[in-house]
């Protein structure tokens, strides 16, 4: 479903080399996790995908259903169903979360030549994923991510995410700042959204989220490349040994 | 836990606003001119033109000696250049003081009587003149919850008011709701006694100017201890080219009484610039309130700051009794250039004022707006809440004044002034002047200075909302506070506009 060939990234001002080569397939129903060193490029990968300004593609590819996403506008990416779960989630002072997610799903439906949601449709919808994810009225009614702790931030997220029901998910670091049981509850949340026809991209540098969101694939990536692949073992290696061990081994 | 529902309706933008966008395409709405037969002064400006208003007005004698006596005075004071805005020199005697169309030199008895082609022309800009019907955003409002609020409208086109709604449903509760020329003859008492009272023929050169060429506007009373049963409105409508419009706008609020009155402005495009000076005084006494909204969208000039209003307006409130409150909101998005400071006097005892602005600049329109709160009584209070938008080649400034006077003993103020930067091109500045000359009043600024943020827009587009999408939403976060303060009437009109006057300042 998601195909990354030899994709070769440049830091936009800098002219200097971030990704240098990666190969990565994503299929439907499945879950891929990236671990790698802090600086190896795995949150480039995410924003890359995503169409953040301020890279430069250099080479390589990538596609979505057979679709070159390179050449879309970020919002194109979305509507052909990539989302990106931030790592650090935006604040949007003023602006209601409920009026945010709307704002969001409707976008995404025109955007398909879908007719937008009806109120009572995405009020029903809300609720019942809010709840799961124990997200209250309080916090829909309250400015997207505007005081929200970090958990409620990365709920937050998966809340969108389940909202806008995306083809290929990816999750930049969504552990970093969860205690144990605020992770729970975000892999919970995802693990709800597994699917046979959805693919998972999960970034992280811990192997403890892939306890609870349990990979198919896992790829350590270092200094811009994919270098060894496995898998669920693999995570558990780097989680006992340490990514120095692996490195020197392909080094 | 709040319900559902009721975050539905209230939050930022509505997927109503974008549709507004896409609809109108980054264009000026209201640009479209009305092709109506015209009857104009001589162009220029001197005893005579004064007098031929009056005339056309049929007014009484104490009225063209006022505007005669304001004409003098104007003709030997200069304009102030003390504003950050910079336009070319105004030729004021290359300009038409008095323009109506030529159906209404009779005065039509009531709206059947009034040319169809000036009610198309309201109903095309969306205000009703027809007493069934509803201001068009309150019935799409809420997916049609809301219940049915009226709406009295004056009806200003030119230097004429068209009709006026509502007006028998209004006497009965008796509220004067009427253009200012119906009132300079039916009710001379009220307005000997209080036009220019609070603004004074003297008060700045653009309200001398208004002062003796004013042609019309609103004139509301309400009596001692009546709550106005629906909002007013004034609708004004520049359609003459080179035609400058001057309204005058009294409101009187006796002892205990309350009215809220919204205001909305348009006008065609046109390459050249076209002058407006407004005066809207207002009086407040004993435990009255009054609430004033504006939704200003004057034409704002072409993308290179070509033609556009000239739009510079004397507001000001006196708050003569005790416990009476005022409360201005403005949403300025249009005029090329804008000179504005509604203003509270708070000459009672325990009054209240409040000011919520939005000014939108953008493409190469400047701004210079705020406000005045004068405290003058004991223990009064004041807020301003401020945002100003600046894009493109803009320039935005709020000025404002905080006056504490030695017996406004343990008054208060609180500023609150935010200015928001879209591009590298445009300019925010922020004028506050302070004046506090007793020692048990507490005065608040805080002014903060930002740009539209990056992470945010991508944040938005990365969840599927064009660029444009995202700017409206961030934006209208930003003035949520404002927005809030608006009567739901223009709520929405407002956020709409907010979205469709930043169009094309991204990317």
């Amino acid at each position: 479903m998601l195909e990354i060939k030899d994709l070769r990234v440049n830091l936009e001002d800098e002219n200097k080399e971030i990704l240098k080569g990666v190969d990565l397939s994503v299929e439907a129903g499945k879950v891929h996790a990236i671990m790698g060193p802090n600086g190896s490029g795995k949150s480039t990968l995410s924003y890359v995908l995503s169409g953040k300004d301020g890279y430069e593609v250099v080479g390589g590819s990538v596609k979505l259903d057979g679709l070159d996403i390179l050449e879309m506008e970020p919002e194109e990416r979305a509507a052909a169903g990539l989302f990106l779960a931030f790592q650090y989630p935006v604040e949007i002072p003023g602006v209601g979360n409920m009026t945010f997610l709307r704002t969001a799903v409707n976008s995404q439906r025109k955007a398909r030549g879908e007719d937008e949601i009806s109120a009572t449709d995405f009020l029903k919808q809300v609720r019942e994923r809010a709840k799961s994810l124990q997200i209250d009225a309080e916090m829909l009614k309250r400015p997207v991510n505007v005081g929200f702790s970090g958990g409620e931030k990365k709920r937050n997220e998966i809340l969108q995410m389940a909202m806008l029901e995306p083809r290929m998910c990816i999750l930049d670091e969504t552990d970093s700042g969860l205690d144990v049981d605020a992770m729970k509850l975000v892999a919970e949340g995802v693990n709800a959204l597994r699917d046979a026809g959805r693919g998972f991209l999960v970034i992280t540098h811990y192997q403890r989220l892939l306890d609870h969101i349990k990979p198919d694939v896992v790829h350590i990536m270092a200094n811009g490349k994919i270098v060894k692949t496995g898998g669920p073992e693999l995570a558990l290696e780097v989680e006992n040994n340490g990514y120095s061990e692996i490195l020197s081994e392909v080094a | 836990m709040a319900s559902f529902e009721s975050i539905e309706v209230k939050d930022g933008v509505d997927q109503e606003t974008v549709d507004a966008v896409r609809e109108v395409g980054g264009a000026y709405k209201y640009g479209w001119e009305t092709d109506i037969e015209m009857e104009y002064a001589p162009k220029g400006l001197n005893t005579d033109i004064v007098k031929l208003i009056s005339d056309k007005n049929e007014e009484p004698e104490w009225m063209t000696e006022w505007r005669l006596k304001a004409f003098n005075r104007w003709e030997k004071i200069k304009e102030p250049k003390w504003s950050m805005v910079q336009y070319p020199e105004i030729d004021f005697q290359d300009q038409y003081y008095y323009a109506r169309p030529k159906s209404m030199a009779e005065k039509p008895k009531s709206l059947d009587e009034v040319d169809p082609k000036l009610l198309a022309t309201y109903d095309k800009l969306g205000i009703p003149l027809k007493e069934q019907m509803l201001l068009a955003g309150v019935e799409t409002a809420d997916n049609g919850e809301q219940g049915e609020r009226k709406v009295a409208v004056d009806a200003v086109f030119d230097s004429v008011s068209v009709g006026t709604t509502f007006q028998k449903e209004l006497k009965s509760a008796g509220v004067i709701f009427c253009s200012i020329s119906e009132a300079i003859k039916e009710h001379p008492e009220l307005v000997k006694k209080y036009l220019g009272s609070v603004v004074p023929v003297t008060d700045n050169y653009y309200a001398t100017l208004n002062s003796a060429v004013f042609s019309d506007g609103s004139f509301v009373y309400v009596p001692p201890g009546v709550r106005c049963p629906m909002e007013l409105s004034t609708y004004f409508r520049i359609n003459a080219e080179n035609t400058g419009q001057f309204e005058r706008t009294l409101i009187i609020a006796d002892k205990g009484s309350y009215v809220s009155y919204l205001e909305g402005c348009t006008a065609p495009k046109r390459d050249t610039a076209q002058l407006h000076a407004a005066v809207v005084e207002i009086v407040v006494e004993e435990d009255a309130e009054v609430k004033y909204s504006t939704v200003q969208n004057w034409f704002p000039g072409d993308e290179d700051g070509n033609g556009g209003i000239y739009n510079f307006v004397t507001k000001r409130a006196d708050c003569r009794g005790d416990r009476s409150k005022v409360m201005w909101t403005q949403v300025e998005t249009g005029s090329a250039v804008t000179w504005k400071y509604p203003s509270c006097i708070l000459r009672g005892d325990d009054s209240q004022g409040e000011f919520y602005s939005i000014a939108i600049t953008n493409n190469h329109q400047q701004a210079d707006t705020g406000t005045k709160m004068v405290h003058l009584g004991k223990n009064t209070k004041s807020r301003i809440v401020s945002k100003g938008i600046s894009a493109g080649f803009a320039q935005n400034t709020y000025r404002g004044l905080v006056s504490m006077h030695p017996k406004a003993k343990d008054s208060r103020n609180y500023t609150q002034c935010d200015s928001l930067l879209i591009g590298d091109k445009c300019g925010a500045h922020t004028v506050p002047y302070i004046e506090v000359k007793n020692n048990s009043s507490r005065v608040e600024h805080e002014a903060t200075t930002s740009k539209v943020d990056d992470d945010q827009l991508f944040y938005c587009r990365q969840r599927g909302m064009d660029e444009e999408e995202a700017v409206a939403l961030v934006v209208n976060g930003f003035c949520k506070d404002v927005l809030q303060a608006l009567p739901m009437e223009f709520a929405m009109e407002a956020q709409q506009l907010v979205a469709i006057s930043l169009e094309g300042s991204v990317g």
